[in-house]
């Protein structure tokens, strides 16, 4: 009777959920509806992209999500039948949010 | 109850057959509880979808030509506007959720008596609509 | 006056006599103070005495006549016909447990898994009766007061999709029953009843679909229990991760 890994893998999703929770509805209103209605200029978003805080906040609004995601989608796809892709589906979806993670503080770091 | 018989199927005695109802696939059709459940664990595609435009933002803001095409992509896409439009409510609803059931998780006890799941929620709440408005504001002055 | 009446719709499974299960329809009075037990007692009474099912105290407490009424796990002695008439009400044994007849299901796996999680108190160090009594604070009381009420009438668990999909899951009440002495300052076996709860089959498979609590007869609140449970094994996780030298 072995204990768990999962609180690992938990641990990043609860803090995803939290990130995604309090950050991901606001970035999504920017992104989707002042871009569009031009309440923010291009050049305005790309300083503000690259502003050092904002880089910080960027990763840890994609990497977070992303192991959120992983975990969620991981028991969901096997509740709706993807159950017979046995261990593949973790290791994409984990593997997935590494990568994701990686890529965020490679492109994130050479602003 | 340890005859060292396996746990399922074997009927005291052993002699009748028992019956296992199946579960459908189609299970979490059948409450509106487990649909409303479903929906909330789906809502995790929204964020993790987000999490990757944010990632193709972030990867093209290295030089402008590229952050020009993604910002266009933005601001005049149909695309865009669709997918921004499926997603608001499915990441509203993992905020909703995820606020309403952070109390289950989080026992604060004070004596006999403990923190209230409304207060613990509430305070949820209040956080959010702040780091909300003041994000806004950083972004939009 | 004629009577009213209402229909009951029975599951029956007779194994001795036919291979699959079937419905069958009862029409019996409508009385207002009347439970579901009331009109299967009837049946049993006056209708057909080959009705089985289970049933002892018919007010709440003894957890043996739960039951499916139209698709929702009730305890059937608190489950009043004047909340359904004057539809039909379909009456089933409890979801997602094997039937042994008509509406009574095998609850071996359960009681395997309350030994399982040994949920009964194991004191730190056992005291003579000299030694007098274990004493508790009403705080101490309280942390695990809640989880306590169980009545082990397993409608948790025919609320819980994620045991219907795999009976190897420990499931709601285990668990809360698990927290309910891990909680107690006069017990000290939680580390024994870690290597259970603690594991894959344990808390773990849960996915918070939250029906456990949203059924349950004494406000339990199972699914608390289990997320409270997964705090704590995370808490322990990381310190043995970050700190393996530390003991606890």
């Amino acid at each position: 009777m072995a204990k768990s890994n999962e609180p690992l893998f938990w641990s990043l999703f609860s803090a995803g959920g939290v990130v995604a929770a309090f950050f991901v509805p606001v970035t999504l209103i920017l992104t989707g509806v002042a871009v569009p209605a031009g309440w923010i200029k291009e050049d305005d978003l790309l300083l503000l992209v690259r502003h050092p805080l904002a880089r910080v906040y960027l990763f840890v609004l994609i990497s977070l999500p992303l192991f959120h995601w992983a975990h969620r989608f991981r028991y969901v796809a096997a509740d709706l039948g993807l159950k017979v892709l046995g261990v593949a589906l973790p290791i994409v979806c984990y593997g997935a949010a590494i990568l994701g993670t990686a890529l965020a503080a490679y492109v994130l770091a050479r602003l | 109850m340890s005859d060292g018989t396996s746990r399922l199927g074997a009927a005291p005695g052993g002699k009748s057959k028992e019956y296992l109802r199946p579960v459908p696939s189609t299970w979490w059709l059948k409450r509106k509880t487990y649909f409303l459940f479903m929906v909330r664990e789906l809502t995790c595609v929204a964020v993790g979808g987000y999490a990757a435009l944010l990632l193709v933002l972030a990867a093209s803001a290295h030089n402008p030509d590229s952050f020009h095409s993604v910002f266009s992509w933005l601001s005049a896409s149909r695309w865009s506007v669709v997918l921004h439009a499926i997603a608001l409510p499915l990441v509203l609803y993992h905020s909703i959720t995820w606020f309403n059931l952070t109390p289950k998780a989080m026992v604060v006890w004070r004596g006999e008596e403990r923190l209230s799941p409304v207060l613990i929620a509430g305070s949820n709440y209040v956080a959010w609509v702040v780091v909300s408005v003041l994000i806004a504001w950083i972004a939009l002055r | 006056m004629p009577e009213k009446t209402m229909t009951l719709e029975v599951f029956r499974y007779q194994p001795d006599e036919e291979e699959h299960p079937r419905y069958q329809n009862y029409e019996v009075p409508y009385r207002e103070d009347w439970v579901v037990l009331d009109a299967l007692n009837h049946i049993k009474d006056e209708i057909d005495g080959t009705l089985s099912y289970r049933w002892s105290c018919r007010m709440g407490v003894c957890g043996s006549c739960g039951m499916m009424v139209n698709g929702d796990p009730k305890l059937t002695c608190a489950t009043f016909l004047r909340d359904y008439y004057p539809s039909a009400i379909r009456v089933e044994p409890l979801n997602y447990f094997p039937v042994i007849r008509d509406l009574i299901i095998n609850m071996e796996d359960f009681l395997h898994k309350l030994d399982d999680v040994q949920a009964w108190l194991i004191p730190k160090q056992e005291k003579t009766v000299e030694e007098g009594e274990y004493l508790q604070s009403p705080a101490e009381l309280a942390h695990f007061k809640q989880f306590s009420m169980c009545i082990n009438c397993m409608l948790c668990y025919a609320a819980c999709p994620v045991y219907g999909h795999s009976q190897e899951f420990l499931g709601p009440a285990a668990i809360a029953l698990a927290q309910r002495y891990n909680l107690d300052s006069r017990d000290g076996a939680a580390e024994s009843r870690a290597d259970v709860i603690f594991q894959d089959v344990g808390i773990w498979e849960c996915t918070f679909v939250g029906d456990c609590s949203r059924v349950c007869p004494k406000n339990v609140d199972p699914a608390g229990a289990i997320q409270q449970a997964k705090v704590t094994h995370t808490k322990q996780f990381m310190k043995e991760l970050l700190a393996p030298w530390g003991n606890r």
